[in-house]
């Protein structure tokens, strides 16, 4: 167990030094001097000299990079260009809005799919499960930003349940800040409900096959009590997986809906420093979210490893 | 043929029917703007209505359809132009160093967001039809160099390509001859898959206004238009998402139709 987290671990800090030199390439070439950029069109060499070496754009691009490597280790993720504020602090408050965000969807997207899917594969073949899998078809096909759109449209607009968008914030209390995340997580959750609920289904009935669930109805289990005994257990492998990479799937792609529902999260984080060509956000921003993925995945694949002896040996 | 590949291919069909005709024909002129026929309801002049300029719906849903298809299409092609040769290299030289190479470049891959990542590039190089293709075809390389590298390398165990090794081939021209024409199914079905995420991530691009610019009419900017005019025209939101959501769900049917009907194992088991 412990070569194969080693084993992990190392490639975990492969991915994350490969990553962040994508990332630092991506925006190294990008054109447009934030200087420049900050200053306007007429502004002195001098200043803008003076500006140029405060943002640290003067030093050569390893040292940039090492800068920016050992800041974001030690918690320092630079300062933004246009607010002159930490972008630590930036993204400490953005993710009060993006981690509830995710995690509410995802807890959404589980309740949604967890019955569905198993529903639909106790009933492998009658009208039941050939409905729930013509409706996870749906929602694979329908794009999260415009169902967000709809949920709008009905629920804020015509029955007004709901505002169409902005954050209530925490400090209104539990309830107001949940309540305005709830469209938006719903809207999230839909098309992921949609995949868990196929791949649920499916990894059960890969299970309901096999010799030990016949021994189990042989000794006298009914065919539900097999299910929820010995079925789900040994089904929850690749339901796990799937539920991990979505955790960081809703993470990232909260990104969209966030701008449907004018939230401030991570997402409009990111917008509005791409406008800005306040690089230095979207640079530490898109670290911090490729981070979590890959962290996430990592996890997962420690998790399983705990739980299934099998898969250490395999890789 | 299930009635899945049926209805998924006619559906697809459809879209991409409406898509050539934009080229030659449309009901009418999609940059015209007429003030004062502006935000209409379905009626028989305008099947699916007018925006906010008054231009004609169904001739945006027409022309945005060539750009959804060419923009996921390319993105599929260079998916498939990358990561078919390197899954098959990958796969010839299995357990070398340049197998582990390729495979761990594709986790790599695999493990960024996909979006961030593709909100990243037009960002910085700038919004458009082709930086978004560029983003989506990126992240398509690592699906078809592991799928083909898989099935690769069950069948390089096969004594056909025992045989063909015997024969004298060498690895590349037995990856060409032999392995290529046995995984197309698989490809072409995965291919399927993949037209539609990039058809998703193509709107979800435009949507947030970095996939194809103006004058070029596309669903997703088509949806961005709409969201401020949703309380007062919401046929002008609902009308590009139902061309989503039906060209996604065409081929989705359709791919899984295919793979069906391309493994006669498969039919046999899910009957």
């Amino acid at each position: 167990m412990l070569r194969y987290a080693l084993k992990r671990f190392l490639s975990l800090v492969i991915s994350l030094a490969v990553a962040s030199l994508v990332i630092f390439a991506v925006i190294e070439i990008a054109p447009g001097d934030p200087a420049s950029y900050m200053l306007g069109m007429n502004a002195q060499p001098e200043t803008l000299a003076s500006l140029r070496s405060e943002l640290g754009l003067d030093q050569s691009r390893p040292e940039r990079y090492f800068n920016w490597i050992t800041g974001m280790l030690g918690g320092d993720f630079g300062t933004s260009y246009t607010y002159r504020t930490p972008v630590a602090d930036m993204v400490a408050q953005r993710l009060w809005v993006s981690l509830p965000l995710a995690l509410y969807a995802l807890a959404l997207s589980t309740l949604i799919a967890f019955p569905a899917g198993i529903y639909a594969a106790a009933r492998r073949g009658k009208a039941g499960d050939i409905s729930v899998m013509g409706a996870t078809q749906l929602g694979v096909a329908i794009p999260n930003f415009w169902f967000a759109m709809m949920l709008v449209l009905l629920f804020a607009i015509k029955l007004r349940w709901f505002s169409a968008g902005g954050f209530a914030g925490w400090d209104k209390g539990f309830f107001a800040g949940i309540r305005s995340l709830t469209l938006p997580a719903i809207a999230l959750a839909l098309p992921q409900a949609a995949i868990l609920a196929r791949v649920m289904r499916s990894s059960l009935l890969d299970v309901l096959g096999e010799d030990f669930m016949r021994t189990a109805r042989a000794k006298g289990l009914t065919a539900r009590q097999a299910l929820w005994r010995h079925g789900l257990r040994n089904a929850m492998i690749p339901v796990l997986t799937i539920i991990g990479l979505q955790f960081s799937f809703l993470l990232a792609g909260g990104i969209i809906i966030e701008q449907v529902f004018y939230l401030p999260g991570l997402g409009r984080l990111i917008f509005q420093s791409i406008s800005a060509r306040d690089l230095i956000v979207v640079e530490s921003v898109t670290m911090l979210l490729v981070f979590a993925v890959i962290f996430v995945n990592f996890a997962v694949d420690l998790a399983y490893a705990a739980v299934d002896p099998r898969l250490r040996a395999r890789t | 043929m299930s009635r899945n590949l049926i209805f998924g291919a006619l559906l697809s069909a459809v879209f991409l029917l409406a898509a050539l005709v934009s080229f030659v024909w449309t009901p009418y002129d999609f940059t015209a703007l007429n003030i004062p026929a502006r935000l209409q309801t379905p009626n028989l002049t305008h099947l699916l209505g007018t925006d906010h300029f008054g231009r004609d719906i169904l001739s945006l849903i027409m022309v945005g359809a060539r750009t959804s298809i060419a923009v996921a299409l390319v993105a599929v092609g260079i998916g498939m132009g990358l990561g078919i040769p390197l899954g098959l290299w990958a796969a010839a030289r299995r357990g070398s160093l340049i197998d582990e190479i390729i495979m761990r470049g594709n986790d790599l891959v695999f493990a960024f967001p996909s979006l961030v990542i593709a909100i990243l590039i037009t960002a910085v190089f700038g919004a458009g039809a082709i930086n978004a293709i560029i983003a989506i075809g990126i992240f398509n390389i690592p699906v078809f160099a592991r799928i083909t590298r898989g099935a690769a390398l069950s069948l390089w165990e096969r004594e056909f390509i025992l045989a063909a090794r015997v024969a004298g081939k060498s690895a590349a021209r037995i990856s060409v001859e032999h392995i290529l024409p046995n995984v197309t199914n698989l490809l072409i079905v995965q291919g399927t898959i993949q037209f539609s995420l990039g058809i998703l991530a193509e709107a979800g691009l435009s949507y947030v206004g970095l996939g194809a610019q103006p004058p070029l009419p596309s669903w997703g900017r088509m949806l961005a238009d709409a969201q401020t005019m949703v309380s007062i025209a919401p046929h002008m939101a609902l009308m590009p998402g139902f061309a989503i959501i039906l060209t996604v769900l065409g081929l989705n049917l359709m791919g899984d139709g295919l793979r069906d009907y391309l493994d006669p194992r498969l039919r046999v088991a899910r009957t």
